[in-house]
């Protein structure tokens, strides 16, 4: 327990070094939250110590192993893990279905047209879920190498979880929407109203500030992604409104909202990557009726695509135009089903 | 001789430093968050105690920097609040040695309270607001696994021969 006192230096106090190591830590904080210059520092000691997280994520493998193991015979159990990996992304591409639909009944003789595309996903498992206070983010299988970016939407088979904050080689660090430091845009599913979503720090609730008490926001409102920002695409559920609550001493309303996806359990989530068409539809400009239009309503949208090669549609032609026109009067966008421009030319 | 156990002994607490840092991020159920103790300054207190001319401000350092960079947190939070714990450890731990168990227990309640209270100050000062946290608990079942954990690291130590 004797200090072992190298040649003749004096070995300093444990005061001065404490001085010390404190000033190494404020200046470590200050570069690291003012100029961002220890982001390649950072980088570096995170492969260093990726071992740790791996060593930490083995316990969740072995458990699940040894779960699959008395569970069944090889083929039922390959059979199983395919389905577990379709399911959610099939999920993932219903969940857009209620907004569609939503947008579908408020804009279609409008616009006649709903652009949603599906994106690119990916599913990656998560190997830490955030474990210091105060925070909440998550670590997830998949990197750089892998074609991930910083501020990649995460979401689940139920809606958006959170985005990418931080891109190792093999693993990547994601904040969740519960993190107090995360915000974002949201509309209300009902009705197209605007806000704002930020984490509370809390597991399962976010908070919905600035609405005043005129805003038109019930309990049990669908909150969805807006697409506004550019970050997350237009469409995805991100929380239903659980209180609201009208102080009249607050000049705002005090909204809690519960988020949709799972953020505490499942052991997969999936990262997209956001078409460029996904904008939110009062940005949008008409396009080509997609696969959503034409799978809808098939009688409908197969109508004009018979009229198109007789040219010997007079009769279905008009019918088709109260719709037609006032949605696309841009030049023509794509050749495919959009049939009531097409019939201009006809006669 | 002498130096292959010098050698020795430093793997073995660089280990249950590595067991405290896995501790800490190995995945529960998000309830059980707020519940986690504080694995790593646990160990260290323990070993800044025991051998405090080895283990002190320095390790603390660079165990928090480790924790930094595995939370994702600011580079330096932790470091800082480790390090802060070493101080105060090193600085008493001739009158912790003399504490009775339970007393060295509430002595960890304080340190684990004002390693997460420095730690939620920083998070403000840098534009953070973590809203409702308890920074009370983690350092409350720390304290009550400080006994047990003060029992099993004084066997490693003595039956290493760490000294």
């Amino acid at each position: 327990m004797l200090q072992i006192a190298g040649l003749q230096i004096r070995v300093p106090s444990n005061l001065t070094r404490f001085v010390l190591f404190a000033l190494l830590s404020v200046a470590l904080m200050l570069l690291d939250k003012r100029g961002h210059h220890l982001q390649n520092i950072r980088a570096g000691l995170t492969v260093v110590f990726a071992p740790i997280q791996l060593i930490a994520a083995v316990p969740v493998r072995a458990g699940g192993a040894v779960v699959d193991f008395f569970r069944g015979d090889t083929a039922q159990r390959e059979e199983l893990e395919r389905l577990r990996k379709e399911r959610p992304l099939l999920f993932a591409r219903l969940e857009k279905y209620e907004a569609l639909a939503a947008e579908n009944a408020h804009l279609r003789q409008l616009l006649g047209t709903s652009a949603l595309v599906a994106d690119k996903a990916l599913a990656a498992e998560l190997l830490e879920v955030a474990s210091e206070p105060f925070r909440r983010t998550i670590v997830i299988a998949k990197g750089a190498k892998d074609g991930l970016y910083v501020g990649q939407p995460v979401i689940d088979a139920f809606g958006i979880r959170g985005q990418v904050t931080e891109v190792g080689v093999y693993q990547s660090r994601a904040i969740l929407i519960t993190d107090p430091d995360h915000a974002i845009p949201v509309q209300v599913n009902r009705n197209g109203l605007r806000a704002v979503a930020f984490g509370t720090g809390d597991a399962d609730t976010v908070s919905i500030r600035y609405l005043t008490a005129s805003a038109d926001i019930r309990e049990g409102d669908l909150l969805v992604s807006s697409g506004l920002g550019g970050g997350f695409p237009f469409g995805y559920p991100v929380a239903k409104v659980v209180k609201i609550v009208n102080n009249p001493n607050e000049s705002f309303l005090d909204i809690v909202a519960t988020p949709v996806a799972q953020l505490g359990h499942h052991k997969e989530v999936l990262l997209i990557w956001p078409s460029k068409s996904t904008t939110p539809p009062a940005a949008r400009k008409p396009e080509a009726p997609l696969k959503p239009a034409a799978t809808k309503k098939p009688p409908e949208a197969r109508q004009p695509a018979p009229s198109k090669p007789p040219a010997a549609s007079p009769p279905t032609a008009p019918t088709a135009a109260p719709t037609g026109p006032a949605a696309t009067p841009k030049p023509e966008p794509t050749p495919a089903p959009p049939s009531p421009p097409a019939g201009e030319p006809m006669p | 001789m002498n130096l292959s156990s010098q050698s020795r002994s430093r793997l073995v607490i660089a280990a249950t430093f590595l067991v405290a840092l896995v501790l800490s991020i190995l995945p529960w159920p998000v309830w059980t968050e707020q519940f986690r103790p504080d694995w790593v300054a646990l160990v260290l207190i323990y070993w800044c105690m025991a051998l405090p001319g080895r283990i002190g401000v320095g390790s603390g350092f660079f165990a928090g920097l480790i924790l930094d960079v595995l939370y994702g947190s600011m580079l330096g939070e932790n470091a800082l609040a480790k390090s802060l714990i070493a101080f105060l450890t090193v600085h008493f731990h001739l009158q912790l040695r003399m504490f009775p168990r339970w007393q060295q227990a509430v002595v960890v309640l304080l340190l684990v309270a004002a390693n997460n209270l420095l730690v939620l100050w920083i998070k403000h000062l840098a534009g953070a607001s973590p809203s409702t946290w308890s920074y009370i608990t983690p350092g409350i079942v720390s304290m009550l696994i400080w006994p047990w954990l003060f029992v099993i690291l004084r066997d490693i130590r003595r039956h290493g021969n760490i000294s």
